[in-house]
């Protein structure tokens, strides 16, 4: 029955092809927008660390003179906290971040000095986050306790200053020290770039930086603070400005510390050792604020911030509003055509089919408009994605149709064809075959 | 024309008109919204920074130790000073447009819990007030006096300008000259206000913080060297940056220039606003496709009804109605459609509006903007039905005699 229905839906689609088009350029174009803009969507709203991201905190503590008891924890953490937090070594894994731009040269390689982005950090950031490397391995614990002078290297750079060649043991000059290439990346594009995230509530919605590739270089946060001395990126700073000059020792916000911790007890336990640390440092005297602390998973703390660019939100929103409209179109025109064929429909009612068969029909003719719609969407799709690809935004690179949103396009203008379908398939099958049959 | 009898046909098509009028409400508020958003983009992007952007370019330059600033900053200002057709070189923190430097928080006493915002101080050595072609509106402009080496972003104290927007903010009923505003502990004193300076890259909270800057007069140095702020006239300008960066090389090699810090200020500011600008033209895109889907589904609409009404078209002509009586029955019928449609829409746009006010940082929808939608939209269904009209005013009034 339904290849009948089908062969039927196509002959009456045939007959009439400038209705026909109009119908499925309406829905390929609604579809086309939304889907581009909702690829998108899903590209910047999606997990980076699937599966592993409920496991994943990033606890917050407030090292703040702020007189206002109400503040919220500052985005990043002063060097001491971090750090005392960090040795305390009470969570399965524990990496802590800072990044800063440093003067990079390669012996031996003919390129102009270069500023590169450098994320300093401890050894547990490699498994934790699941860092693929090409060539070579990352540091170990015992590094990070040495300060030894190593890094690995992005894959980009790797690219640029080696032309890809396994360049582990090659030393790069790193500001005014020396340190030896122990890995290289395999590419890694994490959407966002989760482990930087910070400070997305001051950034009035302008949030693609936050997508942008991850830094060229990694190294040991212990070495770092050999190599770079203060010369880190900076949350904030609070208090004196006469203290701001030994980063290690000043008021100023710019460590980041990440904790696995595997399951529920460990969390409970850790956020009471967060807690705890917080009091005792009030205590000291050293905090104002012994219990503002905050302990967020990694999807909380990606929400907290509104990692999705607040423009990219409202192009979902207009590109929904549009397919809103297209379908109003679709649903007009369908009944237009289907009510046109009252007459044909009168007869195979006379003739003994029931309004379930007629309203069977008319979705399957709304199925295939849908379908072709979709096929239509799907390439407006492509083309709508390679205009993204075009724009000069971090997240550029990105925009990309996976198979799951593939099959969304297919099932989304179906789904649409289909509900724009009801109303007139169920006015179709409401036709009475009499008054039809005298009009004949 | 009359109404009753085209309102009496309406209502035998009561679910098609329905959903014409739907489409039309809807695209009523998606086109009012859209084009009070790319409206406000565009304002945003008409910025006025209060510097002679078209003369100014910025250089700057990384990867040197503080120990070497201030030789490096002596090597470049005289190296640079003597290419053809610069008008002047000088040290400064940050420009419009570019990377923020001197981003912190002010009060308006020094023991007060209360923060007065988060602005932008412009920390510029000798020259560099003049280059950026300020205006003083009221108190005076910044002497060599005035200027003291950087503690560490600012100097420990200082007389500074402040633009007229932050002083209304912080002062809004005195004289904000002689007045003091304070950054952690140290106090800077008012002594000069300019009418315009936007701070480098854009307000933290709204469009009314964009231009909450203070310039502070500073001597180079340790603490205030890198990035170098050129003058020239705006047609050789591109040509003086390039003949500087290729200086650079010469007079001090070992530094790194950062590209997307050295630029003139016009790309600077044509970068700064590509975001809005590209958000703009997808507006357009979106409104375009808009129209044009709601005009291709009222001819397909209306060429349907025409078709349906073949017969009796051929029977009013056969009584005597003339060609216009019919092209006037489709017209007057979309008009009253789409009226509908503009008043369901108009509500809609509001509520569309109220949204986005909550989500977005963007003011009520100005009421010009319903009018000219509904102008938009009756022009479009006037456009769209002329063709299915014009057929149906063709329609010869022998058909009437015809069964079938």
């Amino acid at each position: 029955m339904f290849t009948y229905y089908l062969d039927l839906a196509l002959r009456s689609l045939k007959r009439n092809k400038a209705l026909t088009a109009l119908m499925v350029l309406a829905i390929a174009v609604g579809i086309g927008a939304s889907m581009t803009t909702l690829t998108v969507m899903h590209l910047l709203s999606g997990d980076p660390m699937p599966g592993r991201s409920a496991t994943l905190f990033y606890p917050q503590v407030d090292p703040t003179d702020s007189p206002k008891p109400d503040s919220q924890p500052r985005d990043v953490m002063d060097y001491r906290s971090a750090v005392d937090l960090w040795s305390a070594h009470r969570a399965d894994r524990q990496a802590l971040i800072a990044s800063t731009e440093l003067k990079l040269r390669a012996p031996g390689v003919n390129l102009p000095p270069q500023m590169a982005r450098v994320l300093t950090t401890t050894s547990d950031f490699f498994p934790m986050f699941s860092v693929p490397l090409r060539y070579g391995t990352a540091w170990t614990p015992a590094d990070d306790e040495q300060r030894s002078r190593v890094a690995v290297i992005s894959s980009d750079l790797n690219n640029r200053l080696f032309g890809g060649a396994n360049s582990v043991g090659r030393t790069v000059r790193l500001k005014d020290s020396d340190v030896r290439i122990i890995g290289v990346l395999a590419p890694w594009r994490p959407s966002p770039q989760f482990y930087d995230v910070a400070g997305g509530r001051f950034s009035e919605g302008k949030t693609a930086s936050f997508y942008a590739k991850p830094e060229e270089v990694f190294m040991p946060f212990s070495t770092a603070q050999d190599v770079a001395g203060s010369e880190f990126n900076v949350f904030t700073c609070w208090g004196s400005v006469e203290a701001m000059k030994h980063l290690q020792t000043a008021p100023c916000a710019w460590v980041a510390l990440w904790v696995q911790l595997d399951d529920a007890a460990k969390v409970a336990g850790y956020r009471r050792f967060v807690a705890d640390y917080a009091a005792q440092q009030k205590a000291l005297g050293r905090f104002v604020h012994g219990d503002n602390t905050r302990m967020m998973d990694l999807m909380q703390w990606l929400d907290f911030n509104h990692v999705v660019p607040s423009d990219v939100r409202l192009q979902v929103v207009l590109a929904f509003a549009f397919l809103l409209i297209c379908l109003c179109n679709t649903v007009g025109l369908l009944l237009a055509k289907f009510l046109r064929r009252s007459g044909e429909i009168g007869v195979r009612r006379a003739l003994g089919a029931s309004r379930g068969a007629v309203f069977a029909q008319c979705l399957v003719e709304a199925g295939t408009i849908g379908l072709l719609g979709g096929l239509g969407g799907w390439l407006l799709t492509l083309l709508g994605l390679w205009l993204v690809r075009r724009q000069p935004v971090e997240y550029a690179d990105l925009a990309h149709l996976d198979a799951g949103m593939f099959l969304a396009t297919f099932a989304l203008a179906v789904l649409a064809a289909l509900l724009a379908g009801l109303v007139p398939a169920l006015r179709a099958s409401r036709v009475t075959p009499g008054l039809q049959l005298k009009t004949l | 024309m009359q109404i009753q009898p085209v309102l009496a046909a309406l209502r035998r098509h009561r679910l098609a008109t329905l959903l014409i009028v739907m489409e039309i409400a809807l695209a009523c508020a998606v086109l009012c919204n859209a084009c009070f958003l790319i409206a406000n983009r565009l304002q945003q992007t008409r910025l006025q920074s209060g510097v002679d952007e078209t003369s100014l370019a910025e250089l700057t330059l990384t990867g040197f130790d503080p120990s070497q600033a201030t030789d490096l900053n002596a090597r470049v200002l005289d190296g640079l000073r003597t290419i053809p057709g610069i008008q002047s070189v000088s040290v400064i923190n940050a420009v419009p447009f570019g990377q923020h430097a001197g981003t912190a928080g002010i009060k308006l006493s020094r023991d007060t819990p209360d923060s007065a915002g988060v602005v932008d101080f412009y920390v510029g050595g000798p020259g560099s007030f003049e280059a950026l072609g300020l205006h003083v509106v009221s108190g005076r402009a910044p002497q060599a006096t005035d200027m003291s080496a950087v503690a560490d972003f600012l100097p420990k104290s200082a007389p500074v300008l402040v633009s007229r927007a932050l002083a209304a903010h912080l002062w809004p009923d005195a004289d904000p000259l002689g007045k003091v505003i304070w950054c952690a502990d140290r106090p800077y004193r008012v002594t000069g206000v300019v009418d315009h300076l936007a701070r480098p890259a854009g307000g933290q909270g709204g469009p009314e913080t964009r231009e909450w800057s203070v310039f502070v007069p500073a001597l180079p140095g340790e603490n205030l060297a890198g990035v170098y702020l050129l003058r020239a006239a705006p047609d050789q300008l591109n040509r003086v940056l390039r003949d500087a960066r290729a200086r650079i090389a010469k007079i001090a090699p070992e530094v790194v220039v950062d590209s997307l810090g050295s630029q003139t200020l016009p790309q600077l500011r044509d970068r700064y606003f590509r975001d809005d600008r590209a958000m703009a033209g997808m507006l357009l895109g979106v409104i375009v496709a808009l129209l044009l889907v709601t005009a291709l589904g009222i001819v397909g609409l209306t060429s349907f009804w025409v078709a349906q009404r073949r017969k009796q078209i051929g029977v009013r002509r056969a009584l005597g109605a003339t060609r216009g009586d019919i092209l006037g029955y489709f017209q007057t019928e979309n008009f009253l459609i789409v009226s509908f449609g503009i008043g369901l829409g108009m509500l809609l746009a509001f509520g569309i509006n109220l949204l986005l006010m909550t989500q977005y940082e963007l003011p009520r929808l100005p009421l010009l903007y319903l009018p000219i939608g509904a102008l938009v939209l009756w022009g479009l269904g006037q456009l769209s039905v002329l063709a299915p009209a014009l057929r149906a005013a063709a329609v010869p009034p022998v058909v009437a005699t015809r069964s079938v």
